[in-house]
């Protein structure tokens, strides 16, 4: 009897399609595009965190010679800050938006696989991320004359790193509150400040001690920081701390994928896909 | 539709590769049986309806039979895949819809229809979702948030949602709950002309009586996680010496037949 259903009305279903990927950003987009409120609150965060940090940078610049040297360095530190928290966010929100809309056992009865689900969720990471810090590293120009794209291909390194770290955080946030529910939705933000202490942000991994330092080095967050401390004061880019970085990113990304896709595996058999909402 | 008994018969073979195959299936959470050694199968084309109280399985099953549910033990075939393993060869083929999965509701009408026109691989986005527009009525719903819309209206867009890549086999589950008679109506007439005109397989989950006496070729009859009873809606009725499905079901779950109350397991419905 199914010879009356037609039969090309979809195109045959590939292993992995770049085409699904596209439309779980393009189901983020259209919210994002016509929410004017959600876009200003991408960008306010950044901005008036540039503003605060700028304007005591710039009075200690008349009081401190170390921070006169290094008001670049503070005004970038909060910028590559905001992209590793935006980053985290940009994953773990749009993934929690399913679960407030109920909508995740839609998407899985789909043939999105888990996999599309994770580089559409990073893939969205990256475009919050620009949209979030373009307006603050634009702000630190005329205010605080500090040209954060001076810093040039470096800054490209930096901000892949942080984003990619930022992803990774955000990819087991994500696996958490699909265990664990809504509730433990503030995950989202909690998780990220448990990392910026030992991410040597504002100040060198020498200033922890030791048994920190070891901690910070383990990861990409820290080695970043240290490498835009490098590039800001000495002028020069330190390889060391990016391979490190790449490295670690690369393990943690791959570890992050495996955690996730055992905790869709824990969801189906506990029957979490079903039951999420609000 | 081929419909075993329970448990200790084995699945009769179909003249046709059946669409669904379901054989001594379980599924417990924390230790209680959700779902406790089912087996069924589903010949192409038929309407086949789950009947059952609340507790009696009906979404667990219908959480395997889509992949987002591992049973804890027995095969789920659906399309020629073993689910949830093979579940990506059968899910493009399929679709799903239930008034306890909602779709964005901030995103309009035509913006849900095209995310989930992509993700089921539609090759003319625009085109299917005009067509679909048409039949179900949805030309003046299309620039409205799915949020807004009242549940009639959200059934008949979670229906477009559904129809949207052809399938060959639809999963219902409770399909006109908490609709008003008249919109509960359209939505069966719609699911009758459907299957006329495609032949599609259907599987849905009911608590409304009429509705599957309306629509099913065959009522596989749920309680406390196990198929109680099965056939033909007429041939239940008769077999039970009543007038209506509703009696039947009124017996089976009041345990008038020796069958145990459907109510107070554990499980998703």
């Amino acid at each position: 009897m199914d010879g009356h259903i037609p039969e090309d009305v979809c195109v045959p279903h590939k292993a992995f399609s770049p085409r699904r990927v596209l439309a779980i950003m393009l189901r983020h987009l259209y919210v994002l595009r016509r929410s004017w409120p959600r876009l200003l609150e991408l960008a306010y965060w950044p901005m008036v965190q540039m503003i605060l940090w700028g304007f005591v940078t710039k009075f200690f610049m008349g009081h401190s010679t170390w921070v006169a040297e290094a008001a670049a360095v503070l005004i970038s530190a909060v910028l590559l800050w905001d992209v590793l928290f935006r980053a985290n966010l940009g994953v773990s929100l749009p993934f929690i938006e399913e679960m407030w809309s109920r909508n995740l056992a839609q998407l899985f009865v789909s043939p999105l696989r888990d996999s599309e689900l994770i580089v559409a969720l990073i893939s969205m990471s990256l475009i919050r991320t620009v949209i979030s810090v373009t307006p603050a590293a634009l702000l630190a120009m005329p205010f605080y004359d500090v040209w954060v794209f001076e810093l040039g291909i470096p800054l490209v390194a930096f901000f892949t790193n942080l984003l990619v770290f930022g992803s990774v955080i955000g990819i087991l946030v994500a696996g958490l509150i699909l265990r664990f529910g809504l509730g433990a939705e503030s995950l989202c933000w909690l998780g990220i400040f448990l990392l910026a202490p030992v991410s040597a942000i504002y100040y060198p991994v020498s200033a922890l001690p030791n048994w920190l330092q070891v901690v910070a080095l383990s990861l990409p967050s820290a080695h970043t920081f240290e490498g835009m401390r490098g590039v800001l004061f000495e002028g020069t880019f330190a390889w060391d701390h990016f391979f490190w970085a790449v490295g670690l990113n690369v393990v943690m990304l791959s570890a992050a994928a495996v955690y996730f896709l055992h905790m869709m595996k824990m969801a189906r058999i506990k029957g979490l896909l079903m039951q999420q909402g609000e | 539709m081929s419909v075993t008994a329970p448990v200790t018969a084995p699945v009769t073979a179909p003249v046709t590769v059946p669409v669904i195959e379901v054989v001594d299936l379980y599924k417990s959470f924390n230790g209680v049986h959700a779902v406790d050694g089912i087996s069924f199968s589903v010949a192409p084309g038929q309407t086949v309806a789950l009947l059952g109280g609340n507790g009696a399985g009906k979404t667990t099953t219908i959480s395997m039979l889509l992949g987002l549910l591992t049973p804890t033990r027995g095969t789920v075939r659906v399309l020629g895949a073993d689910m949830p393993e093979e579940r990506h060869n059968a899910l493009g083929q399929m679709n799903f819809s239930s008034p306890y999965v909602d779709l964005p509701r901030r995103l309009k009408v035509w913006e849900n229809l095209t995310v989930y026109a992509h993700l089921y691989g539609v090759r003319d986005v625009k085109g299917r979702i005009a067509e679909l527009s048409e039949d179900l009525g949805l030309a003046d719903l299309k620039n409205r948030p799915f949020g807004d819309l009242s549940a009639g209206q959200k059934t008949r867009v979670a229906l477009a949602k559904s129809l949207l890549n052809a399938p060959k086999l639809m999963l219902m589950d409770e399909p006109t709950a908490s609709l008003d008679p008249d919109t509960g109506d359209w939505v069966r007439s719609y699911l009758e002309r459907y299957r006329e005109r495609t032949g599609a397989t259907i599987l849905l989950a009911s608590h409304n009586m009429a509705e599957v006496e309306r629509l099913a070729d065959s009522v596989l009859m749920m309680g406390a996680g196990r198929i109680v009873d099965e056939g033909a809606p007429s041939e239940l009725i008769a077999r039970h010496g009543r007038t209506t499905l509703e009696q039947v079901f009124l017996d089976i779950a009041r345990g008038k037949d020796g069958v145990e109350n459907t109510h107070g397991q554990g499980g998703m419905a």
